[in-house]
């Protein structure tokens, strides 16, 4: 796995961030305390049939913290992502949150944007909504969200079809952004781009994090993304967090027999 | 993505359509020759005085036509606000919320889409009695559930995906997700099929007129116009055939409108 850390760290330049890991002591913005849970299938009466998904899940997340979290798909990493963001209920246990409105990035950058509007109306939507803002500081707030993800302002009136996919994730992300929040998910928010756009995107994400005071959630299939941007990780198996630690313990000295398979199939 | 262009389909629809419907709303206002105005010039041929010839009163075709057009279009047009309005509002809440409305709006549904639309409109007709007015209101009616199966799918498709659940999560209001974030979004479903509907309604309304179920002196339409026809056949049969030959037209520019869009949006995909 040495080898794997130091290419990476040589190629890109970015490891994990020292200044943060030492500010994460200060605060939590979330605490996941022993949550169970899954989905109930509609019936016609009644809840219909229950599918556990989540066992025993129990994590924090520090203040300035990018928390990775990996695991095979279907292993419930997007469940945990929506319990978390309130859209399903834990069975057991519960979900403390530290910050306000909590947000999500999604993986799919053509399906994350309404198409029938341009972008600015996206953009400004989440504040009309928000109902605090008079329409000139709502195009303010649009403006400057849009260049601190580094898009010209032509985009502003573009729909989503016109735009190409790292196009559309940088808008995703100033979406997700425009109201503040000071956690965000990340539900495999680069998976679906060209290896190019993907080193970009992260970059922002970094860059954001300073900038805006963000903690993440980063959730991915692919441990070299995670070991290139996380902080800490947590390793999910069927439903169940099987190893958590910082990026370079989990990395280097991989205690359970499941993370050692993984590192390996990413190697 | 390509640009949504124009297509022939579109360009020919809009031309016909465009010539029908102003033609019948200058019709409102002017006619050659009053509609109602009997004359001695009986069961006269097409001529350039009586372009579709006269009746065996005397009056002229051409005007009554033009009148008689008018009060099908409206009612077509007010059948299709009230079925694709109240279907809209019924798919929505369905295809948005799901669980029990759905199952129940939807068995509800169900069950009016079992009448033949034409006995339903008939015993809708014969609860309220005939006249203009009671024709849109059946009309409406008969319409409501082909749009609502029709809206609950655009609905229901949409109802999981991410820019929806980015709008709950920034706390919009279901009313605004249902009208403002999703509706636009079944623009290319309900375009077509307002086309479709209300081709279906002009030729609704004529059946029931011409049934005689349907608008009732002094109104008149094109059913009634037709019936009437039927039994001058005979003696002036320029009579049926330019009360046919507007519907004919009036619903093939319409079609042609609706094939129009629905090309246009293939080429989109």
């Amino acid at each position: 796995m040495t080898d794997i850390k130091s290419t990476l760290t040589s190629i890109t330049g970015i490891g994990a961030n020292p200044a943060a890991q030492a500010k994460a002591q200060d605060h939590l913005v979330l605490e996941v305390n022993h949550v169970s849970g899954g989905y109930h299938t509609p019936g016609l009466f009644g809840r219909g049939k229950y599918q556990q998904v989540l066992y025993d899940v129990d994590f924090n997340i520090r203040h300035g913290e990018i928390m990775g979290l990996v695991g095979e798909s279907g292993t419930g990493k997007s469940t945990l992502a929506r319990m978390i963001l309130g859209m399903v209920k834990p069975e057991e246990g519960s979900i403390v949150h530290h910050t306000k409105r909590p947000q999500i990035i999604f993986q799919d950058p053509y399906s994350s944007l309404n198409p029938a509007y341009t972008v600015e109306w996206s953009l400004e939507e989440p504040l009309r909504v928000f109902g605090k803002y008079d329409e000139a500081e709502r195009k303010r707030r649009v403006r400057d969200m849009l260049a601190k993800v580094e898009l010209p302002e032509e985009c502003l009136y573009a729909r989503p079809s016109e735009l190409s996919g790292g196009q559309r994730q940088r808008v995703s992300i100033a979406a997700a952004l425009i109201r503040r929040p000071r956690f965000i998910i990340a539900d495999e928010p680069v998976s679906a781009l060209d290896v190019t756009i993907q080193a970009q995107i992260l970059q922002l994400l970094r860059d954001l994090r300073e900038e805006l005071d963000l903690s993440y959630l980063f959730i991915s299939h692919d441990l070299n993304v995670v070991y290139q941007l996380c902080d800490r990780v947590l390793v999910m198996k069927e439903g169940r967090i099987v190893e958590q630690g910082t990026v370079d313990e989990v990395y280097d000295h991989p205690k359970e027999e499941y993370t050692k398979q993984l590192l390996a199939a990413a190697q | 993505m390509k640009k949504r262009k124009w297509n022939g389909y579109l360009i020919a629809g809009a031309i016909i359509t465009t010539i029908i419907v102003v033609w019948i709303l200058v019709g409102r206002f002017y006619t050659p020759y009053p509609p109602t105005k009997m004359s001695s010039a009986r069961l006269q041929g097409p001529s350039l005085a009586h372009l579709f010839g006269t009746d065996k009163f005397g009056r002229d075709i051409f005007s009554r036509v033009m009148q008689g057009s008018g009060t099908t279009l409206m009612i077509a047009a007010l059948t299709i606000l009230i079925g694709a309005g109240i279907g809209t509002i019924v798919g929505s809440i369905t295809g948005y919320f799901g669980g029990i409305a759905d199952e129940v709006l939807m068995r509800f549904n169900d069950a009016l889409t079992a009448f033949p639309s034409i006995l339903l409109a008939l015993v809708i007709i014969s609860i309220l009695g005939s006249g203009k007015h009671n024709v849109i209101i059946a009309l409406g009616i008969v319409f409501i559930p082909s749009y609502a199966r029709m809206m609950r799918t655009a609905f229901a498709a949409q109802r999981e995906v991410n820019y929806i659940t980015s709008a709950r999560l920034m706390g919009a209001s279901s009313a605004r997700i249902l009208m403002v974030h999703m509706l636009p979004n079944t623009i290319h479903v309900l375009l077509p099929a307002l086309t479709i509907g209300f081709n279906n309604a002009v030729l609704a309304e004529a059946s029931m007129s011409f049934l005689g179920i349907g608008v009732t002196p002094p109104d008149v339409s094109m059913g009634y116009m037709l019936s009437e026809a039927q039994g001058m056949f005979r003696s002036a049969p320029w009579y049926a055939l330019s009360v046919g030959g507007v519907i004919a037209l009036l619903v093939f520019g319409v079609s042609l409108i609706g094939e129009g869009i629905q090309r246009m949006n293939k080429e989109v995909d």
